[in-house]
């Protein structure tokens, strides 16, 4: 039985080591000058030049403004659009129910990633080409989060939505006073997988935004990495650590509450 | 009436999600189709029925097959290990272990770096000469690799930083999953006699089924969709060694121009997942029930 | 930040004293892959043009690295709101004339003036610049390969540390005598890197040059890939790692060579004189400058970005646009950024201010950039450039990692070619 502890310690340790180290020599680069990219010495300088460097080399300030509004637009988008659709889903029987529930899991499987070219046509129709909201459109109603709140919203016993009719309640009055709380935990944790989705998603931004203005911070980092002269891993991790910076706080921080949200929500 | 009203109202609440359902997925799935019986429009020339002209190319297309081949080893490749290793992972965390907040905090990492600045660092670590696999290695005497300029490991080091991702992501869920077992199961398992391998085959495994299936069903649509880190790593070089079907759909949509093509390169890739859809559902039918 | 609305305050005060004057606004689109320094010196000269022509005003948008310039470029203008100027790739000319997006110099340059200007760029820059004898690209942010050596590594190895490799034969020796090996036989310094991911046909074609090749002709719309001295140059590439053991084995990544330079992994490499700040700022030896070593000539190709002047805009602004083209490329303003990018300046007569004077006088491996222009030829570019160039590419990279002969893999690659460059004929 110890043996048995003793081996899963050793390798559960050996496996997190593995699983941290780019995130370790993120941060061994960013804080020392860049001779010692490559050479691990003990007692070399510290120095926090990389970070100003890199501020003052590519707008991080304006990506990270970008990155922000993009991901609560369409956090508050899934939200409002989830909201309506799962409850339609789940107490309401009507007509093409079958029919538009599979349309929705059809977006579990594809996604608005794999039709960049129709949706590049579309956004370019729309002439909104190198907008915010060219972004986070396709994003918008996801079929996940559909599904997901479809799930919870069906386990809210019936006797709830009945006595608030009763008390004269109307139908969005139930679902704001009634489902929406029951069903917190699935929006925290549907929220973070959103959040931190859309946070690191590059190929559609790199697509649809030409300019600082609209550029989130991957695709910044990736145009400030794909430089002429060779990779200065130094600076670019220093703007990486920047840029991540909050958002791995925020998980390191709430990672309990985190998964007990995922536990709560039932997404298992 | 009431009914009538009843369906008005459903339809009511449907109707915004389903506006940007259509617009930017289901719509455009079929606009493929039809944009791939045409030429690309050039500023000289307008666009023009082609029938399945571009499907020909296709079929001729080396690159094309050799992406998919790619693209197949690279679904093999990643989505069983990074399940395991997810599974691994949660279960390890799950329990009480020395240190476990760190190890933890290890295993999160992946979901908040984006996979663009990883890439940078696992560039590192694969460089050849002084690059940080390289220095290990070295330490033992062995010769330099070249992990990424190899035409017959490119691929598998890309799959690499996959899995670190991926498996990252999944243990978030199966530990989510684990945390709801009740103890007590466990418990009357143990006091039946069994051994903490077969409480897990017995006890746990099946009742995480319905993580498997939410798992591997975003595990297959990311080894279809995650092409991030290849801008950065390899390009999709050497010789398209380890190049994905939508690195190759973006490559010939943004680089070269060609809409047209790109489009019958995505109604492969759709194709592709539709079978795996429908796949996948007759297998998990029978051990998952969802309603 | 890089982006900026430059507007002289004489304008403003011009606009108040004489409203019937509209002001010209212009768009300009440039990719800086160097950095930030560049940036500024775009703004600043911007801002001095601004300054001296009242009712000008320019916005400077910096659109990141040269994919995504062209790509914003080109989605601007199919959207109908073109840049009135932009740098692109002067490879991705016949792309911009095909899809009817730029006008041709020509047209503007009326008088004597401006026709001379139009000659005053060296002619191997100007090889990319041309269609059917008409301009439709002016050189600015032009670069070109040299090689780069350690002197310490040479001194190490029993070297004269002031003599670079002219020929081949001679960098394969060099490389030799540079390639050290540890106890185990693993080797430890490398004789040299010629990196090849990413866009390995710009290096390679040094070689092929060198050896007596062209490897488009024909206004963009033929390639000469099996050429049987194109062959034997990427057989010489690959016998480098091959059969002489001086160079690592596989794909050579780009983004690393100079940090592997530093780091005392090679001894000697090739890659941009856009590297030369990189270089003089970082290497924490003596390094020296050459022109690419010469097999049956000297050669290389160049390469870097050109003004072009895009449709769409009307009469005023577009003329506005030429004016601050042949502004910017007059000899004390691409001094300035010459010295501040390590950029070629792209003029005779640029190399002849004083500043240039001075500059190369404190750096003198400046001066090897422009000595070798005189051997340099266009830098590879046809008809639908982007996708001619990736085939090639890939036919490299199969030689390369030893996928197939070079013969072959060059056989496979023109044909390729044909198919894609025969409707342009």
């Amino acid at each position: 039985m110890s043996w048995d502890r003793a081996l899963n310690t050793v390798g559960a340790w050996a496996l997190a080591l593995l699983w941290v180290l780019p995130l370790a020599y993120a941060i061994w680069t960013a804080f020392h000058p860049a001779a010692y990219e490559a050479n691990f010495t003990l007692w070399a300088p510290l120095t926090l030049e990389n970070f100003a460097k890199a501020w003052s080399a590519a707008p991080f300030g304006r990506y990270f403004l970008n990155t922000f509004i993009l991901v609560t637009a369409i956090l508050i988008g899934q939200f409002i659009l989830g909201t309506l659709a799962a409850y339609a889903f789940a107490r309401y029987s009507f007509p093409g129910r079958g029919l538009l529930f599979g349309l929705v899991l059809v977006q579990l499987m594809i996604m608005p990633d794999i039709l960049i070219v129709e949706n590049y046509k579309l956004i370019r129709a729309l002439d909104l080409i190198d907008t915010i909201p060219a972004i986070a459109l396709p994003y918008i109603a996801s079929g996940f989060g559909i599904f997901l709140l479809r799930q919870t919203f069906l386990s809210v016993p019936k006797e709830l939505e009945e006595a608030a009719q009763i008390e004269g309640m109307s139908a969005l009055g139930v679902l704001m006073k009634v489902y929406v709380p029951l069903a917190l935990p699935t929006y925290l944790a549907y929220g973070l997988v959103s959040v931190s989705h859309h946070w690191n998603n590059f190929l559609w931004p790199l697509i649809i935004t030409n300019s600082v203005e609209t550029r989130p911070v991957t695709v910044g980092l990736s145009i400030f990495a794909s430089i002429d002269s060779g990779v200065e891993w130094s600076v670019i991790n220093a703007a990486t650590l920047m840029t991540s910076g909050p958002l791995l706080l925020a998980f390191l921080l709430f990672q309990r509450q985190f998964v007990q949200s995922f536990m709560r929500a039932g997404i298992k | 009436m009431q009914r009538t009203r009843q369906w008005i109202h459903a339809w009511l609440l449907l109707l915004p999600a389903f506006v940007f359902l259509l617009a930017f997925t289901h719509v455009p799935a079929i606009t493929t189709l039809w944009n791939s019986f045409w030429t690309t429009a050039r500023g000289r020339r307008p666009s023009r029925w082609a029938g399945l002209d571009n499907y020909d190319t296709l079929i001729a297309d080396p690159v094309f097959w050799k992406v998919l081949v790619n693209n197949i080893w690279f679904a093999i490749g990643t989505i069983p290990t990074s399940i395991v290793i997810a599974l691994v992972m949660a279960v390890w965390v799950n329990q009480k272990l020395a240190g476990r907040g760190f190890v933890r905090m290890a295993y999160f990492t992946p979901t908040v770096l984006p996979m663009i600045a990883v890439a940078n660092i696992w560039m590192f670590f694969y460089t050849p000469g002084f690059g940080l696999i390289d220095q290990i290695t070295g330490l033992f005497g062995m010769a330099q690799s070249n992990i990424l300029g190899q035409s017959d490991t490119a691929l598998v080091g890309v799959m690499i930083v996959t899995i670190w991702k991926e498996a990252g992501f999944f243990m978030i869920f199966y530990l989510a999953a684990l945390q709801t077992i009740p103890p007590s199961l466990i418990e009357a398992a143990r006091i039946e006699g069994a051994g903490p391998w077969t409480i897990f085959r017995r006890v746990t495994f099946p009742l995480l089924m319905p993580t498997t299936l939410f798992v591997s069903v975003n595990a297959v649509v990311n080894s279809f969709r995650m092409v991030d880190h290849i801008f950065i790593l390899t390009g999709g070089g050497p010789d398209n060694a380890s190049s994905l079907l939508l690195f190759y759909i973006y490559e010939v949509a943004f680089r070269f121009w060609d809409t047209a093509y790109a489009a019958t390169l995505t109604v492969v890739l759709l194709a592709i997942l539709a079978a795996l859809a429908i796949g996948q559902f007759f297998f998990f039918d029978r051990k998952v029930h969802y309603k | 930040m890089l982006m900026t609305k430059f507007k002289a305050a004489a304008a403003a005060l011009a606009f108040a004293a004489a409203p019937a004057a509209a002001d010209v606004d212009l768009q300009f689109y440039f990719p800086v892959a160097v950095g930030g320094a560049a940036a500024n010196t775009i703004e600043e000269l911007t801002a001095e043009y601004v300054a001296a022509n009242e009712g000008v005003n320019i916005e400077a948008i910096y659109a990141g690295s040269y994919q995504d310039t062209v790509a914003k470029a080109l989605t601007a203008a199919r959207g109908g709101n073109a840049p009135q100027l932009s740098v692109i790739l002067s490879v991705d000319m016949f792309t911009l004339y095909d899809e009817d997006l730029i006008h041709s110099f020509d047209t503007f340059a009326t008088s004597d003036e401006d026709k001379a200007w139009l000659k005053s760029f060296y002619p191997a820059f100007m090889e990319n610049s041309q269609i059917d004898g008409k301009t439709y690209g002016i050189p600015f942010q032009r670069s070109t390969p040299v090689l780069y050596w350690n002197k310490e590594a040479f001194k190490a190895a029993g070297l004269d540390p002031e003599h670079a490799p002219a020929t081949w034969e001679e960098m394969v020796e060099m490389g030799k005598q540079l390639t050290i090996k540890d106890d185990n036989g693993n080797v430890t310094q490398w004789g040299v890197r010629i990196p090849s991911s990413g866009f390995p046909y710009w290096l390679f074609q040094g070689l092929t040059t060198e050896n007596g090749a062209i490897l488009a002709t024909d206004g963009g719309t033929k390639t000469n890939f099996d050429d049987p001295k194109v062959v034997e140059a990427l057989e010489y590439l690959v016998d480098l790692s091959k059969e002489h053991e001086v160079m690592a084995p596989g794909i050579i990544e780009w983004g690393a060579t100079p940090k592997a330079f530093f780091e005392g992994q090679t001894a000697m490499m090739w890659t941009s004189t856009g590297n030369l700040t990189n270089v003089r700022n970082n290497a924490p030896f003596d390094f020296g400058v050459a022109m690419l070593p010469a097999n049956v000539r000297r050669g290389a190709p160049t390469g870097g970005g050109n003004f072009y002047l895009f449709k769409g805009s009307d009469e005023a602004e577009t003329k506005a646009a030429f004016d601050f083209i042949k502004w910017i490329t007059q000899p004390n303003q691409a001094a300035k950024w010459s010295i501040a990018t390590g950029y070629v300046a792209p003029s005779p007569a640029t190399w002849d201010t004083e500043v240039m004077k001075q500059y190369a006088a404190d750096f003198p491996p400046a001066l090897v950039a422009r000595d070798q222009l005189e051997h340099a030829v266009a830098e590879l570019s046809t008809y639908e450039n982007q996708r001619v160039t990736r085939v090639f590419n890939d036919a490299l990279a199969a030689a390369i990692t030893g996928e197939k002969t070079a013969a072959d893999a060059l056989k496979e690659a023109q044909a390729q070619a044909e198919a894609i460059l025969k409707p342009y004929r």
